[in-house]
């Protein structure tokens, strides 16, 4: 077991691990915040994503000690304090991006890191983005919706509801 | 003007915000103090004899505290099926022991065979690693037509053979079938596969035991559709534990499509080994081994026959089909290619005679059961196909042939037993044409053409059959089970409610839906509605989620239950307005006297009930709490007319899905905004299994497709935008709220769109195939294509 010491939404956390313990493993058992989801093992399914010093990864990729000093953030700290959604999370209640919310953290994670770096995408950059991104229960319609109306686009265009 | 509250409104969804923030409550974020993990040594082989299971070296690992095999389970139940079908010959039908761990022999790759349980999960993994398995590999049978064969090995060693049953529906109407193909004008002949799919909710599966030595109190954390269903199953027939000392929970849950209502040995497991190791014990599920240990869906082999008089009349239809059942029965497996697909081959036709002939298949894999739409989708997926056939055989447009045979008078009964209540088949097809833009579709064609595509169009229209019932029909057909559904009101002295009900949402959205019900009802903000679900020890004995019949069935019973409360309030009412009670009614959360201003608001009442000083006791009780059950008369009959656009590329064979309309039949809409996403979330299984997904096996029985590496699940980039219509009501007639139900259309509908549009684009590249199996794979398209 070693010591391993992080920042997670910006709050010093520590704790014991394995060498074989994966960032996700530390995120849900060690320190409790099971918002993150394990959907696969494979590293296919992306309900793991979060941001590891501001870039998207799959937390079941990742061991924990390779993510120690790291500034870590989860969808447990994407909300404002007072638990205000942020634009993402509000543009995916608005247009109904999900259903049972398995792998709606990850798409979360996922499309704050396309805006990001995208902050404007085209349709088929989102699409193209999500691939490592699997949802079960939207068809992915109202999702990518969610994601082109999170970044200001005019999504009136794509069918109602 | 869309409505803004209550039913009719597109309320957003009350669930999401747990859902974004990470404060989702599922099965694996569940950790009881004091738990140890548990983990499945699974047969890696097909078929075999077990010899022995040597697990002293692995009970000496680090942190082992028990290690099972089949022989602690040989006093235990079999898991049981929950459906018995009865044969054409009037013989019930071969039913096979299902033991928790395997014992004597191992017939699937994915078997249980033992079973560790440890300090941690890594512990119980190493440990099984230190098993010593010895097992004498027998022939596999996969085939299923290989397995019904004399001299083919058997999978229950006890059964007459693999035959589980051969059904014949309806057995009396055979004669006049093979008659009236004798006397046809034309007859279209077509055999296809319906492959077999795996149903991947993302969540994967997981179930927590826990046992309470002191009071003998069980309690089973599981990802679940229906808790009440496994409670009774696993108590009753499993481990001999009555209802009142086991309460099941499914919290949140990830996800279901049908393979999340069955009742899994893993559960009995961990609630048989909490109480043998004295303390709580988790399963969490891989992919990996769900792949292997969920029940799949589909996987029929179908001959189909359609007979046409002169003028193209349909005169009658003869189905012969084979249906995978694996290795053992899953709960309710050899219902569905029986009384779910049987029952639905007169599909939006007036087709006079109908037979259809299944032979249920024991094979080595991985156990077969319902899949989002079960059995609805192969019925729907054959006939359209076969129509689509027909019309190209008769040199007739597929959309006339189908208009010309449609349903027209309703009710209508078919020659299947079911009666169809209400439908307007020629209005959804109105619709479809509207939005599928056929008359531009020669200019699409052509701009495809312009790039080196092919550019196809299909269409399909479904029936199906929801909210199965009534409970004393089903019995009749062999349902060892009742299909009511349950719901508690009750009403707090301020005026909020909660409503216990036996439905359960696992990505439906009924939290925010059935609250738009019931503030409707009662002329309330829907925030003063709480939907309770998904724990027994707070719910009715309800039958849980399953065959889109939450609203249909549980709703109904909610509307009944909350009917009760107002009656009940009216009478308060009544004596707090000094009125008489045929004078007093309720409309937007008050209590009026006609003809007055006289009124007593909704909380002044629900208070009065609980602090009853002026109050009426001599006539009613205090407290405002009802429940209802619900037995619905009949099924509901939503339908609909699809149609898909897709471009080919003859140089590779790739098929991409560029225009999907459907119009849908769902009866009266409660939330327009979910509706539509769970067509979206049906239209993408849909085209997943008709271009993508495959559960595959060679012929050893081995698994080939265990992981999402091998397994294709439909991306963001494999899919369109959808274009979704439910505009075209007609009611249902036999429940309150005059809904049908819309989880399972989306998936019924589209496989044979997408087929039939891709064979189209195919014709226009001059080449005539008269089928392609699902999946349409490039490699599938280019081989047709080069053949």
């Amino acid at each position: 077991m070693t010591q391993v010491n992080m920042t997670v939404n910006g709050k010093a956390v520590s704790g014991e691990v394995e060498g074989r313990t994966l960032l996700v493993q530390f995120l849900r058992e060690n320190l409790g915040m099971t918002g993150t989801h394990v959907g696969c093992d494979t590293s296919q399914c992306g309900a793991c994503v979060v941001h590891v010093n501001g870039e998207a990864v799959k937390s079941c990729t990742m061991l924990a000690a390779e993510a120690g000093g790291a500034d870590v953030a989860t969808i447990e700290g994407q909300a404002a304090p007072d638990g205000t959604l942020n634009t993402i999370q509000q543009a995916f209640q608005d247009h109904h991006g999900l259903q049972c919310g398995f792998c709606t953290p990850g798409m979360v994670m996922s499309a704050a890191a396309l805006l990001k770096d995208n902050p404007k995408p085209s349709v088929e950059d989102v699409r193209h983005y999500l691939d490592g991104n699997i949802c079960r229960c939207t068809g992915y319609h109202n999702i990518v919706k969610a994601i082109m109306a999170a970044s200001g686009q005019d999504v009136s265009a794509i069918a109602a509801e | 003007m869309p409505k803004d509250h209550g039913i009719g409104a597109s309320s957003k969804r009350r669930e999401d915000v747990r859902f974004l923030t990470g404060e989702g409550n599922y099965t694996d974020d569940i950790n009881v103090n004091g738990q140890a993990h548990v983990f499945f040594l699974r047969s890696d082989i097909a078929h075999g004899t077990l010899n022995s299971v040597d697990t002293s070296a692995a009970e000496g690992m680090p942190g082992v505290v028990k290690v099972f095999t089949g022989a602690d389970f040989e006093a235990v139940g079999s898991v049981p099926c929950g459906w018995q079908v009865t044969d054409k010959h009037g013989e019930p039908m071969q039913e096979p022991r299902h033991p928790v761990l395997a014992h004597g022999k191992v017939r699937h790759v994915g078997e249980p065979i033992a079973a560790v349980v440890a300090e941690t999960l890594e512990q119980a993994r190493d440990a099984a690693e230190a098993i010593v398995v010895d097992i004498t590999d027998l022939p596999a049978v996969v085939d299923m037509k290989e397995a019904v064969k004399a001299d083919a090995p058997k999978v229950h060693d006890d059964l007459t053979s693999n035959l589980c049953y051969d059904w014949g529906f309806v057995e009396e109407n055979k004669g006049a079938v093979d008659a009236a193909f004798e006397e046809a004008a034309h007859v279209t002949t077509l055999e296809l596969v319906n492959n077999r799919l795996v149903a991947n909710p993302m969540e994967p599966r997981v179930a927590v035991g826990d046992y309470a030595r002191g009071t003998g109190d069980h309690t089973l954390y599981t990802t679940s559709q229906n808790p009440h269903v496994i409670r009774l199953l696993m108590g009753a027939f499993v481990l001999g534990i009555p209802e009142h000392k086991l309460r099941v929970v499914a919290p949140d849950v990830g996800g279901g499509f049908g393979t999340k209502i069955f009742h899994y040995q893993e559960e009995a497991f961990v609630t048989f080994a909490a109480k043998a190791c004295n303390r709580a014990v988790k399963w969490t599920s891989s992919r990996s081994e769900a792949f292997m240990s969920d029940a799949h869906g589909r996987d029929h082999v179908t001959k189909i026959e359609l007979a046409l008089d002169k003028d193209n009349n349909f005169t009658a239809l003869r189905t012969d089909t084979y249906a995978n059942m694996g290795a053992y029965l899953s709960t309710f497996a050899p219902s569905v290619p029986t009384w779910l697909h049987g029952t639905l081959m007169a599909g939006n036709y007036k087709t006079p005679l109908i037979y259809v002939n299944v032979k249920a298949v024991f094979t080595n894999t991985v156990p077969v059961d319902a899949y989002r739409g079960a059995g609805r989708p192969e019925a729907t997926y054959q006939l359209e196909r076969l129509i689509d056939k027909c019309a190209h055989e008769l040199k007739v447009d597929p959309i006339k042939l189908r208009r010309q045979n449609f349903v027209m008078e309703f009710p209508y009964a078919t020659p299947v037993a079911v009666e169809y209540d209400t439908g307007d088949y020629v209005a959804t097809m109105d619709k479809l044409e509207e939005m599928a833009d056929i008359a531009g579709f020669q200019k699409r064609r052509e701009a495809s053409e312009a790039k080196g595509k092919l550019r196809g169009f299909g269409v399909n229209c479904y029936i199906e059959a929801c909210g199965i019932a009534p409970s004393n029909l089903v019995g009749q057909l062999g349902a060892r089970a009742g299909l009511f559904e349950s719901c508690t009101v009750r009403v707090n002295a301020t005026g909020g409610l909660v409503v216990m009900t036996g439905s359960h949402s696992h990505g439906q959205g009924h939290e925010t839906s059935f609250s738009q019900v019931v503030a409707d009802m009662i002329g309330i903000p829907e925030e003063m509605v709480e939907i309770v679900h998904g724990d027994t020890a707070n719910t009715p004995m309800g039958m849980g989620t399953y065959g889109s019949r939450s609203l249909a069935v549980g709703g109904s019973a909610m509307v009944r239950a909350t009917e009760k409360i107002i009656a009940k309030a009216t009478k308060i009412a009544s004596h707090l307005l000094e009125a008489s009670e045929s004078d007093v009614e309720l409309k937007d959360g008050a209590f009026t006297v006609a003809g007055t201003d006289k009124s007593v608001a909704w909380g002044d009442v629900t208070l009065a009930a609980y602090v009853p000083h002026n109050y009426p006791l001599e006539e009613i009780e205090p407290g405002l709490e009802e429940t209802a059950f619900y037995d619905p008369s009949n099924f509901t009959y939503p339908s609909g007319a699809y149609a898909c656009e897709v471009e080919l590329d003859p140089e590779t064979g790739q098929v991409t899905v560029e225009r999907f309309s459907a119009a849908d039949d769902f009866g009266n809409i409660v939330n327009p905004m979910i509706v539509t996403g769970q067509v979206h979330g049906g239209l993408a299984q849909g085209i997943g299994q008709a271009l993508l997904e495959n559960c595959a096996y060679d012929s050893d029985g081995q698994l080939l497709s265990a992981s999402y590496m091998d397994y294709a699940m439909p991306r963001a980039s494999d899919l369109p935008f959808y274009d979704v219509d439910h505009s075209c009501q007609t009611p249902c007639t036999h429940n309150p709220l005059g809904v049908k139900g819309c989880g399972e259309a989306g998936a019924i509908g589209s496989p044979a769109a997408v087929v039939n549009a891709v064979l189209d684009a195919m014709r226009s590249g001059g080449k005539d195939v008269e089928h392609i199996d699902m999946p349409v794979s490039p490699n599938r398209v280019w081989e047709a294509m080069n053949g």
